[in-house]
This record gives C-alpha cells, sequence and structure tokens, in this order.
C-alpha cells in the first residue's frame, strides 16, 4: 500500500519538500508540467511518511496515507 | 500519521511558486476544522495577495480595503459575536497603512484575530519598500538597498508587546518544525477568540520569492537567517496561558 | 402622537434607532458629533454597538464589516470627515452592501470653518470617492424630515444593495424643532442570505467581493441598477411653479429661505415658484415638467460656485437660463434671493 500521494497537477516546482525530505525520497523529475514547472516526484522506497513534505508545500499537493 | 489537506481549502492555484501565503490559508483551514469552527468563521482579507483567498477558502470572506482588515472585521465581530473573525493582511496593510487600525483595535482589545504575513516588501505591487524592509535590503523602491538613516525597520510586534491584549506571537513559516510552530500559534490565537479574550495577532514571517528575487529555497533561508533577527519568533503575550 | 422638541442631529439618531439600525461607527466632528454623543448611550439601551472610532476610515470600513454582517449600520461625518469616508462608500457601492452614511455639510474647502454650508453637493452626487458610481442621496430639510427620511434611507439601501447618502447641514443639525418620531421597528441579520455569518456544510460561502473582474456580467447589472433608482426614486417638491416666471430650484435649509423668498416676491407681484430636490441623486429632472410657464431658474445654495447649477441645466435642457445666488458664512436672505431674482429677469429681459 502507498504511504505517500502527489497531486502532481498543483506542483509548482519551488523545491521546499525536496529541501526538507530527511530521507532524500523527493527529487525533481524534469518533467515539465503544463504550468510550465518542473515537478517533484518521489521515491517511495526511500519514504517514511513523515509529513514533512505535507508541511512545507505552499500547494497542498502531498497527503500522508498512513 | 495520516496528512491531508483541509476541506475547508479548495486549491493555491494563483500564488507564486513558494510562496508563504498557501502555506498560511492551509494552516488556517486545519486549525479551523481541528477547533470546529469552520461553519462559523468569518474572514477578512486584505487586497493584493491575500485577497486570492477569497476563492480558496471555503469561509464565508469578505474582501477589505487596503489595510482596513481590522476595522472590517470588528465590524463582522459586533454584529456576529458567535462567528470566530479573522482579519488576514500582509505587513503593509498592518505595520503602514493600517498601522493606527491595528493598534486602535489592539487598545480596544477587540475579540478578533489578526494574521500578519510579513513578508518585509509589498508583494502585489512588485517589491517596493515596507516599513519591515530589513537596512540595506534592496527591494524595487530602494535599489540601493534600504538606507537605515532614512527609513528605519518596524517592528509591529515590538510596538505591540506592551498592550493589554489576549495574545501575541511571531513565527515563521519556514520548514516542518516551523510549520507545527505556527499552526500551534495560529490555534492558540483563536482559542484566546473562542474564550473571549480579546485582540490576538500572530505574525507570520513568510517567503516571497518572486519580489525577494531569489529560488524559493533561497528565499526561505532568507526568513531564517536574515528576517529573524530584526523580528524574533515567539510568543509575546499569552494571557491567562492557553498555550 | 405628542410632538417631541428635538435637536436635528440628535433626531437623525433617534431616527436611525428607530428603523432598526443597531450599529454605529464614527469620528467626531462638527457639526455631527451630537449624532456621536446620542448614538454613544442609545445604541447601550436598545442592545447595538456604538464604537468611536480612531479615524473616519476606521468608521467607515468598520460599518463595511457590519453591514456585510447584515446589520444596519450608520456612520456619519461633516465636510472634511466625509472625504475620507468616500473611501468606504466606493467600497461599499462595490461590494453591494447596504448602508447608511450621513453628511452635516458645512462650508468651503478649509479647516474649521464649521458654519452651516452646501459645500458638499458634488462630492455627494458624483460618485466623490474612486471609480464611477452614484449613490442616492437624500436631503431632508427639516428636523421632522430628519426622522422621515433614515426609515426611508435604509429601505432604499436594502432594496438596491447599495449606500444611500443623507445631506443634511449644520443648520438642520443644530436646531431644534418640534418632532413626531417614528415608531420603533427591528431588524433580523437573517434576514439577507448574503450575509456572512458562517459557510453550513454544502452551502456556497458567501463572497462580499470589491473586485469587478471576477463578475462578467457587472457592467450591464450596474447600468441597470442606476437606471432603475433614476427612474423610480426622483423625489421632490414643488411649490407655485404652475404659473412662475422664475423657479428657485434649493434643498435643505436654503429650500426653506427659498419658500419664503417666494411668498414674499408674490406679494410683491412677482411670480416666483420653487422646486425642492429631496433627492439630490437621482436629481429629480421630472419636477422641471411641471414648469410650464417658467422663463428662468435660479439655484439657491450656501456655496460659491453654485454647485447643483450643472444639474438644472440638464434637467432643462438649455430651454431657458440657470441663475444661482450664493451665500457662504450666512444663510441667504429672501431679499437677496427676490433682488437676484429680479436682476436675472432683467438680464434676460423678462
Amino acid at each position: 500500500m502507498s504511504k505517500i500521494k502527489l497531486n502532481i497537477s498543483r506542483c509548482k516546482g519551488c523545491g521546499y519538500c525536496v529541501a526538507e525530505c530527511p530521507r532524500k525520497a523527493l527529487s525533481f523529475s524534469g518533467h515539465i508540467s503544463d504550468k510550465g514547472y518542473d515537478t517533484v516526484q518521489v521515491d517511495e522506497s526511500l519514504c517514511i511518511a513523515c509529513g514533512s513534505c505535507y508541511r512545507v508545500c505552499p500547494d497542498s499537493v502531498f497527503e500522508i496515507l498512513e | 500519521m495520516k496528512l491531508k489537506a483541509p476541506e475547508s481549502v479548495f486549491s493555491s492555484a494563483s500564488f507564486c511558486p513558494g510562496c508563504g501565503h498557501g502555506l498560511a490559508s492551509r494552516l488556517i483551514g486545519e486549525v479551523a476544522e481541528e477547533l470546529g469552527i469552520q461553519h462559523s468563521l468569518v474572514t477578512v482579507v486584505d487586497v493584493a495577495c491575500c485577497s486570492f483567498n477569497i476563492d480558496y477558502w471555503k469561509f464565508d470572506t469578505i474582501m477589505a480595503a487596503h489595510g482596513r482588515d481590522i476595522p472590517t472585521a470588528v465590524g463582522v465581530k459586533h454584529v456576529r459575536p458567535g462567528s470566530s473573525v479573522l482579519a488576514y493582511m500582509g505587513d503593509g496593510a498592518a505595520y503602514s497603512i493600517g498601522m493606527a487600525e491595528t493598534i486602535h483595535a489592539a487598545l480596544r482589545n477587540d475579540n478578533i484575530c489578526v494574521i500578519v504575513i510579513n513578508n518585509s516588501v509589498f508583494g502585489m505591487t512588485g517589491g517596493q519598500m515596507a516599513p519591515t524592509t530589513l537596512p540595506g535590503e534592496k527591494t524595487a523602491t530602494s535599489p540601493k538597498g534600504k538606507d537605515p538613516t532614512r527609513y528605519g525597520t518596524l517592528s509591529g510586534v515590538e510596538l505591540l508587546k506592551h498592550m493589554d491584549i489576549a495574545y501575541l506571537a511571531r513565527g515563521e513559516l519556514v520548514g516542518s518544525a516551523g510549520m507545527i510552530k505556527a499552526k500551534k500559534l495560529i490555534k492558540s490565537a483563536f482559542q484566546h477568540q473562542l474564550k473571549g479574550d480579546g485582540f490576538s495577532l500572530v505574525e507570520l514571517l513568510s517567503p516571497c520569492p518572486t519580489n525577494l528575487n531569489l529560488p524559493p529555497v533561497k528565499a526561505r533561508d532568507f526568513v531564517h537567517n536574515e528576517m529573524t533577527k530584526y523580528f524574533p519568533t515567539g510568543v509575546f503575550i499569552d494571557k491567562g496561558g492557553v498555550e | 402622537m405628542a410632538k417631541e422638541l428635538m435637536k436635528g442631529n440628535e433626531a437623525l439618531a433617534e431616527a436611525a434607532i428607530r428603523a432598526g439600525c443597531r450599529f454605529y461607527s464614527g469620528y467626531p466632528i462638527t457639526p455631527q458629533t451630537e449624532i456621536l454623543e446620542y448614538l454613544s448611550w442609545r445604541m447601550d439601551e436598545v442592545g447595538g454597538t456604538f464604537v468611536q472610532t480612531e479615524s473616519e476610515l476606521a468608521g467607515v470600513n468598520m460599518l463595511l464589516g457590519a453591514a456585510a454582517a447584515g446589520a444596519r449600520a450608520l456612520t456619519s461625518s461633516a465636510g472634511p470627515g466625509f472625504s475620507l469616508k468616500q473611501e468606504g462608500i466606493s467600497y461599499l457601492v462595490a461590494a453591494d452592501l447596504p448602508a447608511v452614511i450621513i453628511d452635516v455639510m458645512r462650508i468651503g474647502t478649509g479647516l474649521g470653518d464649521i458654519a452651516q454650508g452646501q459645500g458638499d453637493y458634488w462630492q455627494l452626487t458624483r460618485g466623490g470617492g474612486h471609480g464611477d458610481y452614484h449613490t442616492i442621496v437624500l436631503a431632508p430639510a427639516s428636523v421632522q424630515e430628519n426622522c422621515d427620511m433614515m426609515q426611508v434611507a435604509f429601505q432604499l439601501a436594502e432594496k438596491y444593495r447599495h449606500p444611500v447618502l443623507v445631506a443634511s447641514d449644520a443648520a438642520i443639525g443644530q436646531m431644534m424643532e418640534g418632532v413626531e418620531l417614528p415608531p420603533m421597528t427591528e431588524h433580523d441579520i437573517d434576514s439577507y442570505d448574503w450575509a456572512v455569518r458562517g459557510c453550513l456544510p454544502g452551502d456556497s460561502p458567501r463572497k462580499i467581493q470589491n473586485t469587478y473582474y471576477t463578475r462578467p456580467d457587472y457592467v450591464e447589472y450596474l447600468r441597470e441598477k442606476y437606471a432603475s433608482m433614476e427612474a423610480n426614486e426622483q423625489r421632490w417638491e414643488s411649490y407655485m411653479t404652475e404659473d412662475a416666471d422664475v423657479v428657485l430650484v434649493a434643498y435643505g435649509i436654503s429650500s426653506r429661505i427659498s419658500r419664503e423668498a417666494v411668498d414674499m416676491a408674490r406679494a410683491q407681484g412677482l411670480k416666483l415658484g420653487l422646486i425642492r430636490p429631496i433627492t439630490l441623486w437621482p436629481f429629480p429632472v421630472k419636477a422641471f415638467d411641471a414648469c410650464p410657464k417658467a422663463k428662468a431658474f435660479m439655484t439657491v445654495e450656501i456655496n460659491i460656485l453654485g454647485q447643483m447649477v450643472d444639474d438644472v441645466k440638464l434637467a432643462v435642457s438649455s430651454r431657458c437660463p440657470v441663475g444661482f445666488h450664493g451665500s457662504f458664512f450666512s444663510l441667504p436672505e429672501p431679499e437677496e434671493i427676490i433682488e437676484q431674482a429680479k436682476s436675472l429677469m432683467e438680464k434676460e429681459g423678462i
């Protein structure tokens, strides 16, 4: 079961989550969204569902599922 | 721990990447739901960037004239004392054009919550110098850096410290720890209003990457490393001790 | 009902209470301060809210909040203070909010000139704040009308969801006359669904918004609103206009002196008449249809420039000359009005 869900259409690529993630599970994907932003991606194998990304995201991209 | 954006917040689509407003709006939604006041809350938002929240919050909301959020909110609170009332504005509204309104609502100890987003500049108009701009900080109207011999740097919180109000605190919308703390401050402010204690003001230091001309993470670091030197975080008044 | 002797400003305040107004926020300025003083204790008696604010700006914006929350809300000022109210009046218009704002007019553009005057006609009728708008402006001419018009002011404000201005002046504000007070009415703050109160689950949140760009239908909506006001809300009183050669046009305190001038002139065989606009906006252009013999019109005002002259010229479509009798730092005298009317007739060959 997934630990984390990303509503990627909201992502503006600010990078707060990438800087904040204690396990380096988040990174820029290089995929440019419809709005022109380099959006983030998650490596679930590294994610510990700590919620840091949820807390620092200004655009409510993240949902922590467990 | 399950974490999901609050139902009371639609989105934050119009804010620039890394803008602190999206963070503050979400925290307000989370606090409203945790306190169970989301269906009675009335919010008053200032013009410019603050006013985007009128479309993002599922709260009854009034858009106020620049710097007049506080009297507008006080008018609502008198008529609807059963509603929690929030005035949400920037530092220009609270400490420049609306300074008199801020001080006098505190003097009357009006029973409302005020949240001030302090990003050290006038945001929507393009990053001009504000009373909160740091000495030497370059802005659109201080291109060589703010000259401290001509323009001082104002801490609104410092001015309010000695007033007889319910709650006064400053947090920063930076990092996971900063966000957890900021949420606690917002919650305490609303708890004071629910108890009828009077005026609460929470200032939130907030990154404005666009107008600081910095990538978001660097703007965030500016808030944490530079702004806090002039605007220390903490709880300064907590009447009767909600916290 | 027995009459009571009341000061004009106090009558405005008491009439507001009786019209269901339970919120007042304002700032002292002569010659309207009795309204504040009266409401500072009277609001307590009726369970309403009185706030003496730090400025006119705070007063009018607090009024906006109270109006948005559904209260019948009032603020008042005079001359220079009323200029500051204009910020909030523009936003009340933009946000479709009903409220009543009183201007007890004084004279001139200066500070400290607290004498009776009609110096604010332009800033009252022209949309004195930013943007393009109009507001209904009611002009009482007696203490009794001060009482009667507050009820009307709140009714019109709610009918159109629009601020309504009351143009009193220092003379009417300060004079005492016998009045019959209207009965007490109550107002339910939940009367209108648009008033903010908290958004229940399943409801759409209420947005009291003062921007137009989010509402593409706004241009048509506003044009229709103003057209409806112009069609339906013109109020005036005509006195001996049917056979008048020269019709005076005057409102407020000037209209009472002008009426005396009409009587005096008629005793001398000079056929004067009088149109008294009761709404300054919409200007009562319909009143000018009932002056079949008029060869000239003349406004009587307490100001320097004859601020109402343009409105009269528009109303008569240049078919007759329009003169002006102005007084400054004094009330107009009937004899002076008659002399001025005579010289207008002479000049125009009437």
